[in-house]
């Protein structure tokens, strides 16, 4: 027999205030929700009423403790509680009525599960008698977000709500953290219940390791100092365990160098000399290469994604893995492991400081200068860069990059999803955790916009720049109203190139420049010849008439002032549209479904990477 | 593809099979069997799953059902470990002359004849996976005219339970 599980522990909420039980209190259901909500510290919740939701809705207009941002669609709440949560490092919040209002969360529930970001969902649910009956506005939203939450409830009785509200933060914030919903049904917000905090939490198989092993750690070590080509691969672990300070111990302690996936931009400072960059499909040429040649892979809070790998079966064929990650089932599910860390990536990373220091005192330390003689070369040789057009129009890589270097100290950035993802990934330097936000494993076009909104009504004394695409910015660009409404000003620049840009990219790498439907700005020709060219929507006036300040910026030498002026104005939301040139590609590449070693560090430029392979 | 049989301890709680099950069907997995029941604490359900894959899609599939937060124990049964069974109810066709040589068969197999009608008689049997698939085979030449399976259940041999520990820990949380 096999036992896969032991022991479990039972953690139980702390009070909030004083440390002592509360005495019940005679209160509704929908009452005991706004209070578990209070007591849980949920200080933003993000959401739009609806009939079954309703009874909620009428408490939460007294609470002083929970402020709530009336969203304009569903989509937008659950994105904006994400960015909360990513820039925060706090639960995310928000909250929906039964049927459509909670189907609407369904696509930013699933990218929070797919970013392991903690969120909290909460959506009214029908009465519990009519559920079952197709009632108005029903919708088994419990079982269709099974598959994308790291756990969801039911409550059907109103003595549960605090304790089921209790688990959801627990649950949604520890150990790997992921979204959970809680359907709430309405009766149960009606009914009369008593409230005390703390609840007692009921969770017997719940319990993540968060210790690393001892042996395991000292193998690490071991494996460290003994290589040859080492890279640290570290991913957004390390942001969630907030295991930043341990990581550049670890790194300047052991000489290796460091790849942050885009989920871990701002996990080690991208000035460090000892940082690579991004690795994957469109990675520096440095670090797809270092781990495609590395002798051991040590992975922190990474799971050897399918952008990161390339052909999985190619990927880094010499090395050694080490893994460590706070979810078991990360561990061999995509790269057999030689040394598996299951653990807190804080925790692991301290652990390991001390065993390297150990390896060192015993005279073992690993010699790395061969490799970095190599992993300098390919940096030197293949930087990440970019052509100015031709015709003078704007480069969106300038404009991105510009950004980010006038951009004030601490400034958070949410990128919606495509090119201008990478180029912001790429040409804008993070140096801090939690200043970059974007929609990493489930891609979700439309993220910028309310996720920079949650981020600066979590953090509203930072600057929140959205760098958002025209594609991705007619998505979800209804929350610039509930910006402009709630004195949350962020600042949105749209690099528009009147066209899905990363499909048109692969339209023109893949399929013979036939650019099937990825032009914006116009119709179809034989439909309207005269629209195009032209810009609908005209994203000025636009964004002026939900009451933002909007800038138009075409060329060059306007690119500083506009930006400057974006900068300067805080007391609204701020949006300029960047008319940037159309063809403009991002690369590196690897094609999808080919080796890393195939990367092209631009078009038809295979890097040369010489005869060093087996030094 | 190699068979395997788990047993899952859960919270008895609603929804448990329909995240079980769509866990398998997202991630690809087959299952070959499935066995649903209360055991001796009323808290506690135990999934016996029988599923066909190799040794490192099976660390997946244990790993990921370990994430569920109903799922208190995930324990694998060793054939050579543990007694499996499986119930078949099956309706032969029977008439005065084939009636007795079926009646020897399900002797042979130590089954029982449970109805009895004059053109058919209905068989139970009990037993591993091999032995019934024997008996069903014996039969199917008379013509098999109904047949309805249960899913294979399991226990380990010997004095220990997997369920004490899980037991425990729900006592504590009571």
């Amino acid at each position: 027999m096999t036992e896969q599980a032991t022991g479990a522990h039972h953690p139980q909420p702390r009070p909030r205030s004083g440390g002592q039980h509360s005495a019940p209190e005679q209160v509704t259901g929908a009452q005991s929700l706004i209070r578990s909500l209070e007591e849980v510290g949920a200080d933003t919740v993000f959401g739009i009423p609806g009939g079954a939701i309703l009874p909620a809705y009428d408490p939460l207009m007294d609470s002083t403790r929970v402020r709530h941002v009336l969203v304009r669609h569903e989509q937008g709440a659950g994105h904006a509680a994400t960015g909360y949560a990513q820039a925060t490092g706090k639960v995310g919040v928000c909250m929906a009525t039964s049927g459509p209002g909670a189907t609407n969360l369904v696509t930013p529930i699933a990218d929070a599960h797919m970013d392991s970001v903690p969120l909290v969902a909460i959506t009214g649910q029908v009465a519990s008698k009519a559920i079952g009956t197709d009632a108005f506005q029903e919708a088994d939203i419990v079982g269709i977000t099974m598959p994308i939450t790291k756990h969801n409830f039911l409550v059907t009785k109103a003595e549960d709500i605090p304790r089921v509200i209790a688990q959801a933060f627990h649950i949604a914030s520890t150990g790997r953290p992921g979204p959970v919903l809680v359907d709430i049904a309405k009766d149960a917000l009606q009914a009369k219940t008593t409230f005390s905090w703390p609840p007692t939490m009921d969770l017997p198989g719940y319990r993540p390791v968060t210790k690393p092993h001892a042996k395991q750690i000292r193998e690490a070590a071991k494996l460290i100092t003994q290589a040859r080509r080492p890279v640290l691969y570290v991913g957004g672990g390390v942001l969630k365990a907030k295991a930043t300070a341990e990581l550049k111990v670890l790194a300047e302690l052991t000489g290796a160098p460091v790849t942050t996936t885009l989920m871990a931009l701002g996990a080690f400072p991208d000035n460090h000399p000892q940082h690579l960059g991004m690795p994957g499909m469109h990675g520096s040429v440095a670090a797809v290469t270092a781990l495609q040649k590395a002798d051991l892979i040590v992975a922190l809070g990474a799971r050897f994604d399918d952008r990161v790998t390339g052909k999985l079966d190619s990927f880094a064929p010499l090395a050694k893995i080490v893994h460590a990650d706070i979810d078991p089932a990360e561990i061999g599910k995509n790269r057999a492991a030689d040394v598996p860390i299951v653990g807190d990536a804080r925790e692991v990373i301290a652990d390991l400081i001390q065993a390297v220091q150990k390896e060192h005192s015993e005279g073992h330390q690993g010699d790395y200068s061969m490799w970095w003689n190599d992993l300098n070369r390919w940096r030197e040789t293949y930087p990440l860069g970019y052509d100015q057009p031709d015709d003078g129009s704007l480069s969106p890589q300038q404009v991105i990059e510009r950004i980010g270097q006038l951009a004030p100290e601490g400034t958070i950035f949410a990128a919606g999803v495509g090119q201008h993802q990478m180029w912001a990934a790429h040409f804008i330097e993070y140096d801090k955790p939690g200043t970059w936000l974007n929609s990493g494993g489930a891609g979700t076009m439309g993220y910028a916009v309310p996720a920079a909104m949650g981020a600066k009504a979590g953090a509203p004394e930072r600057a929140v720049w959205a760098i958002d695409g025209d594609g991705c910015f007619q998505m979800t660009n209804q929350e610039l109203t509930t910006c402009a409404l709630n004195n949350i000003p962020i600042k949105v620049a749209v690099i528009n190139n009147g066209a899905l840009g990363m499909v048109r990219q692969w339209q023109t790498l893949f399929y013979n420049q036939r650019y099937s439907n990825t032009v914006l700005h116009s119709g179809p020709d034989d439909v309207n010849p005269e629209a195009r060219g032209t810009r609908v929507p005209d994203f000025v006036k636009l964004s002026e008439a939900m009451g933002c300040y909007a800038i138009r910026c075409e060329s060059p030498e306007d690119l500083d002032k506009v930006i400057e002026e974006a900068n300067s104005i805080n007391d609204r939301p701020v949006v300029v549209d960047f008319i940037v040139h159309e063809d403009a590609m991002v690369w590196p590449m690897v094609a999808a479904g080919t080796s890393n070693d195939e990367i092209m560090a631009a078009r038809d430029v295979r890097p040369d990477f010489g005869d060093n392979e087996d030094d | 593809m190699s068979k395997h049989t788990l047993s899952v301890l859960v919270e008895n709680t609603p929804g448990i099979l329909a995240r079980i099950a769509a866990l398998f069907s997202r991630r690809g997995f087959n299952i070959d069997s499935l066995a649903v029941g209360v055991t001796e604490h009323p808290d506690i359900s135990r999934i016996t799953i029988v599923v066909g894959v190799e040794d490192l899609p099976l660390e997946q599939v244990t790993k990921q059902l370990n994430k569920l937060v109903n799922v208190l124990k995930i324990v694998e049964l060793e054939p050579s470990q543990a007694v499996q069974r499986e119930l078949v109810l099956v309706k032969v066709r029977a008439d005065n002359e084939t009636r007795s040589q079926i009646v020897e068969i399900v002797q042979l197999f130590r089954a029982k004849t449970v109805d009895v009608s004059p053109e058919a008689v209905t068989i139970e049997a009990t037993g591993s996976g091999e032995k019934l698939s024997a008996m069903l085979k014996m039969l199917e030449p008379y013509g098999i005219k109904e047949l309805v399976q249960s899913g294979t259940i399991a226990i380990g041999r010997g004095a220990r339970s997997i369920t004490d520990r899980s037991l425990r820990a729900l006592d504590r949380s009571a």
